[in-house]
């Protein structure tokens, strides 16, 4: 397998979204799901996505590959923009979520993997058979071909004995292994963005590590950009080179790796990080819940969605208006009163 | 999975022995006996003097004497040993005879009806599935309701009489009168053909009914599967992956009640027989039971519950191909 | 993530939030049984199947008031005789009071049968609680009122049978036979059910072994074949009485296995929850535990089963008696009025005499939309797919 071609340079833009809305209908009536989300990626960077469950990660995710259903509405106006391979840029919106075009996209450029690598394999096909879909639906080759492609894309994850993990049924792998070959399945046609929505909740703490691991690796030989997304900012620390924090269906807070965790602004965000546990800290102090729960996206607090859980809550304002971006860096944007002047 | 057919075997076994003790008890449980009956049949108003002892020595020829078990013995041993099913005295001859050709007029039947119900609820399910809420879907809906509200017998008349008044056939049985003694051919065959659509529309219609619920069902949750969204994912065309995946699924459940639409079949085949004058067992069955001819009445229970027993042993060979989950986890 | 969800954690969610409405506080507060009845209330059409179902009830309890004669009347002068409408209007004009015509009945010349003929000179009219045959009142006292008759002769809603029996009347008094052979075989397939499935769930291990097996040797045998089986075994000097309840017993031997099985399995997953084990370890008795902690936690599943079954058992008992082996003359279901419908050539003479099966069509029909309906309020907290 050919590595990035050269006159795709890391660091050069691959996805823009803008102002990205998604809404579902539902029998209650239309519930926000995502609201304005902005994100920029750079080939062959990671950027962590961090929230709770229902702030509109996987969304917005989903939203990038036409994965929603069909109760899901993207709102007019929200932009996807994304670099191919060969040097072109689409509007993936533009796309319908059974088109010829997006279905290039899906798994050539942009590839996906679950939380569960049990449900993301059907039981009753071998693993072999489903990497080597994803291999013809990309390139056109025989089926021997195929499959010599889908052992090595096996060895290469660092699944032993792939010739013989080849033959056998998901079911028959354990959960790290699966997730392994997920990824193998991921990557068989080398792309240049890799979704993983929540790849290591699942697994055993060892495991998780041995995974993420993995993805590095991977990341540094196939040059890959990654789109992380989980509720866990441990994992986050390790990984990512960009954070985006969000709540409620849109981004609070969105920075370098360094600026999350040494240089937090955003409240959300600072309880976040008073949430983890962590080895060696000295000082006594008891890990912090965050009060409250997330509210229901029906009932969407008015100004900023926040107010009803942050402590430095101020009447009459943050209930009242929606805050602004605010810009603490070049590349640390915060959204909230606290910051704007 | 020669160990999977094997247990799957040794069990079909068992359940015909069980099978066959109930049946026994069923041929028994009616008052009197065969003598007391076919010394009625063959003396009542005749003028005959039957005494105690004419029957005592019937019954001792019979061995009808003989305590149940020995009884029992005997019937099954005849059955394994022989294939004789017992004497008719409704007919003076033996139950075998009577059952003869019926038989396979009972297969062709039952063939005739599942292959329409696959065929039928197959496609349709998964499509309805697919485009849900379309007039399709609805329609199966409808649809469904009727096939399990209509008692079978008034949908056989209802359809006899169109095809009597429509299609002009001729009325009932298997047969049109002038094929009803020749040797088989190829005329004769096309001439069953035609005398097979209606039982077959008509024992078909509820359980393609039921299929149908069952497939939709089916495919309406393996579409939500997070294995389908992954083989979208992957770049997989949307028609592939519906046929892949879900559809592919959804014919475990078809495989998995064979046994169970055979039953069905089974059940309301003497009804549709008697209305629809099918020279098949199922007819032959009310016949014997309300004569009481109780051996071609256990001939015939035997035969059917050993088609759906032998019929179930392939739909568990069937699904244990479909489904590797089955075989490797010893099921 | 897909709609459904959302929308679930929504429930759950909303109940935290300060600004709870009043509906929000019901909805929380109302007991199981109080959800169901709301949610079913909203399905319409079991609601109707249900209006329909008490009223064909009512209408076989009430049989001997309602129909203008008893099950055995036989006018002479009217052998099969198709239904006679009931009139306002005729040729000699409007008349306020409902009336029917009168037959006279001639002898063919030429087939030199009898047959009648309508006469729209002679007006009937219609009485309300007539005197007519005597009978006695849900069995309670002796009386000869019918809700409606005419002052002379006869009057056929739904024409008569070979015999001149009147049709509506003897549909009236098969519906309460059916419908009650089909309750009361329910009832008895429930009872066995519960014993048996509570037992083998219960119990587990090799009890639950046996009678797993045991049930799906019942189950290989093709049921109506096995009813036939069972019901040959009548023998032939039953009275009505006995055949009629030696019918609900077949049919809830028969019945059982379906529901023990749904039974066993609720228990044997719910067998080892907490809450169960904490009884059993407080010294609770195995039918104490059965009765008190695991059936309440799935009545609504029971009670859904009973109801689907409930059509089979009606169709299977039209079933028996339509081929001369279950109910017989002179007894009166839907089956054995429908006997009188078994040949093609009926269809063409007398199609009136398929008016029972309408009904049979209809229970059937209300019964499986009622079950449907329960289905869907039996879990209250399920959000309705989007």
């Amino acid at each position: 397998m050919e590595t990035a071609e050269n006159y795709l340079v890391k660091g050069d833009p691959l996805l823009e979204i803008k102002d990205l809305k998604v809404s579902f209908k539902t029998d209650e009536g239309i519930i926000p799901a995502v609201d304005g989300v902005n994100i920029s990626l750079k080939r062959g960077h990671t950027l962590g996505l961090v929230g709770e469950s229902g702030s509109g990660k996987s969304v917005s995710t989903w939203a990038v590959l036409q994965l929603l259903p069909k109760s899901a509405i993207i709102h007019k106006g929200s932009s996807i923009k994304f670099h191919c391979k060969d040097g072109e840029s689409v509007e993936l919106t533009d796309f319908k979520s059974k088109s010829r075009e997006i279905r290039n996209i899906r798994g050539g450029e942009i590839s996906l993997i679950f939380q569960e690598p049990m449900s993301s394999f059907s039981p009753v096909y071998t693993v072999g058979n489903q990497i080597m879909e994803a291999v013809r639906a990309h390139r056109d080759v025989s089926k021997e071909e195929a499959e010599g492609i889908a052992i090595d894309m096996l060895s290469r994850v660092g699944i032993p004995n792939p010739k013989r993990r080849f033959k056998q049924y998901p079911f028959e792998l354990s959960g790290g292994m699966r997730q392994r070959a997920m990824i193998s399945v991921a990557l068989s046609s080398n792309p240049s963005l890799l979704i993983a929505d929540e790849p290591t909740t699942a697994l055993d703490v060892t495991i998780q590590a041995q995974v993420l691991n993995l993805m590095k690796e991977l990341q540094e030989e196939l040059g890959m950009a990654i789109i992380f997304i989980t509720h866990n900012l441990g994992v986050i620390a390790q990984i990512a080179d960009e954070i985006a924090v969000m709540y409620l269906g849109g981004i609070v807070e969105q920075g370098t790796r360094h600026d999350i965790f040494h240089n937090p602004k955003h409240p959300y965000t600072m309880n976040l990080l008073r949430a983890i546990p962590r080895l060696g800290k000295t000082d006594g102090g008891r890990l912090v819940a965050i009060e409250g729960q997330i509210p229901s996206p029906m009932e969407r607090p008015s100004g900023c969605c926040f107010h009803t859980r942050c402590s430095e809550y101020m009447p009459d304002r943050c209930n009242v208006n929606i805050p602004q971006i605010t810009q603490i860096s070049p590349e640390h944007t915060v959204r909230c009163f606290l910051y704007e002047s | 999975m020669a160990k999977f057919m094997l247990q799957r075997f040794i069990g079909m076994m068992v359940t015909m022995l069980f099978v066959s003790i109930l049946v026994f008890i069923i041929m028994e449980l009616p008052p009197g006996d065969y003598a007391d009956r076919y010394v009625f049949r063959k003396y009542a108003g005749s003028g005959m003097q039957i005494t105690e002892s004419d029957l005592r020595n019937i019954r001792h020829e019979l061995g009808l004497d003989k305590p149940a078990y020995v009884r029992y013995s005997k019937w099954i041993y005849g059955i394994v040993t022989r294939f004789d099913f017992g004497p008719s005295f409704a007919f003076e001859t033996s139950a075998n005879v009577v059952i003869g050709q019926r038989i396979w007029l009972t297969m062709a039947i039952l063939f005739s009806t599942l292959i329409l119900t696959y065929t039928i609820s197959i496609p349709i399910g998964i499509y309805a599935a697919v485009r849900r809420h379309s007039i399709v879907d609805y329609s199966l809906t409808v649809f469904s309701y009727l096939g399990l509200a209509l008692p079978n017998f008034l949908l056989a008349l209802i359809m006899l009489y169109i095809s009597v008044n429509v299609f002009g056939a001729s009325v009932g049985g298997l047969f049109s009168p002038e094929f009803e003694e020749a040797s088989w051919s190829f005329a004769k065959f096309v001439d069953l053909l035609k005398h097979l659509i209606v039982p077959a529309v008509v024992l078909a219609w509820s359980a393609t009914a039921l299929q149908l619920q069952t497939i939709r069902a089916t495919m309406l949750d393996e579409l939500n599967k997070l294995s389908v969204t992954a083989a979208r994912a992957r770049g997989v065309s949307e028609w592939k992956l519906l046929l892949k995946y879900p559809a592919r699924l959804a014919l475990n459940p078809v495989a998995g009640s064979i046994g169970f639409d055979i039953n069905r079949i089974f059940s309301e085949l003497p009804i549709i027989a008697l209305v629809l004058g099918l020279p098949e067992l199922g007819e032959l069955l009310i016949r014997s039971f309300i004569d009481l001819d109780m051996f071609v009445a256990g001939a015939i229970l035997l035969m059917l519950t050993f088609l759906v027993v032998v019929l179930n042993f392939v739909s568990d060979i069937l699904l244990a191909i479909l489904d590797p989950r089955i075989k490797l986890q010893g099921g | 993530m897909s709609a459904s969800s959302i929308s679930t954690e929504n429930m759950s969610t909303s109940a935290v939030t300060a600004k709870e409405s009043e509906e929000a506080l019901r909805y929380y507060s109302a007991t199981q049984w109080q959800l169901i009845w709301w949610r079913f209330r909203h399905h319409k059409a079991a609601l109707f199947a249900g209006t329909v179902l008490v009223v064909m009830g009512l209408c076989g309890l009430f049989a001997s008031f309602l129909s203008p004669y008893s099950a055995v009347n036989r006018d002479k002068n009217y052998l099969l005789g198709p239904p006679q409408m009931i009139q306002f209007w005729d040729q000699k004009g409007f008349s306020l009071r409902p009336f029917t015509h009168g037959v006279t009945t001639k002898r063919n010349p030429t087939t030199l049968r009898r047959e009648a003929k309508v006469d729209p000179d002679v007006r009937r009219y219609i009485e309300f609680f007539a005197h007519g045959d005597s009978y006695r009142f849900l069995g309670l006292f002796k009386t000869d009122i019918h809700l409606f008759g005419v002052e002379e002769g006869y009057l056929h809603l739904f024409g008569t049978d070979d015999l001149g029996r009147d049709l509506f009347s003897r549909t009236l008094f098969g519906t309460g036979t059916s419908m009650s052979i089909g309750i009361i075989g329910v009832v008895i397939a429930f009872i066995l059910a519960l014993f048996i499935g509570g037992v083998a769930g219960y119990a587990g291990g090799w009890i639950d072994y046996t009678i797993q097996r045991f049930t799906e040797i019942i189950r290989v045998i093709p049921v109506i074949p096995l009813y036939m089986g069972l019901a040959a075994a009548f023998p032939k000097e039953w009275t009505t009485m006995q055949v009629y309840f030696a019918m609900t017993l077949i049919l809830g031997l028969v019945g059982w296995p379906t529901l023990a099985r749904r039974i066993r399995g609720q228990i044997l997953s719910l067998r080892d929850e907490d809450y169960v084990v904490a009884a059993r370890v407080a010294g609770a008795g195995a039918p104490r535990i059965i009765g008190r902690h695991l059936l309440p936690a799935f009545t609504s599943y029971i009670i859904v089963d009973l109801v689907i079954s409930f059509p089979y058992m009606v169709l299977s008992e039209t079933a028996l008696s339509f081929i001369g082996l279950g109910l017989r003359p002179p007894a009166v279901s839907w089956g054995v009025l429908l006997q009188a419908a078994q040949s093609i050539r009926t269809i063409q003479h007398a199609p009136w005499l398929f008016i029972p099966a309408i009904f049979v069509v209809v229970a059937v029909l209300a019964f499986t939309v009622l079950g449907d309906g329960v289905r869907d309020a039996a879990d209250p907290y399920s959000v309705s797919e989007g």
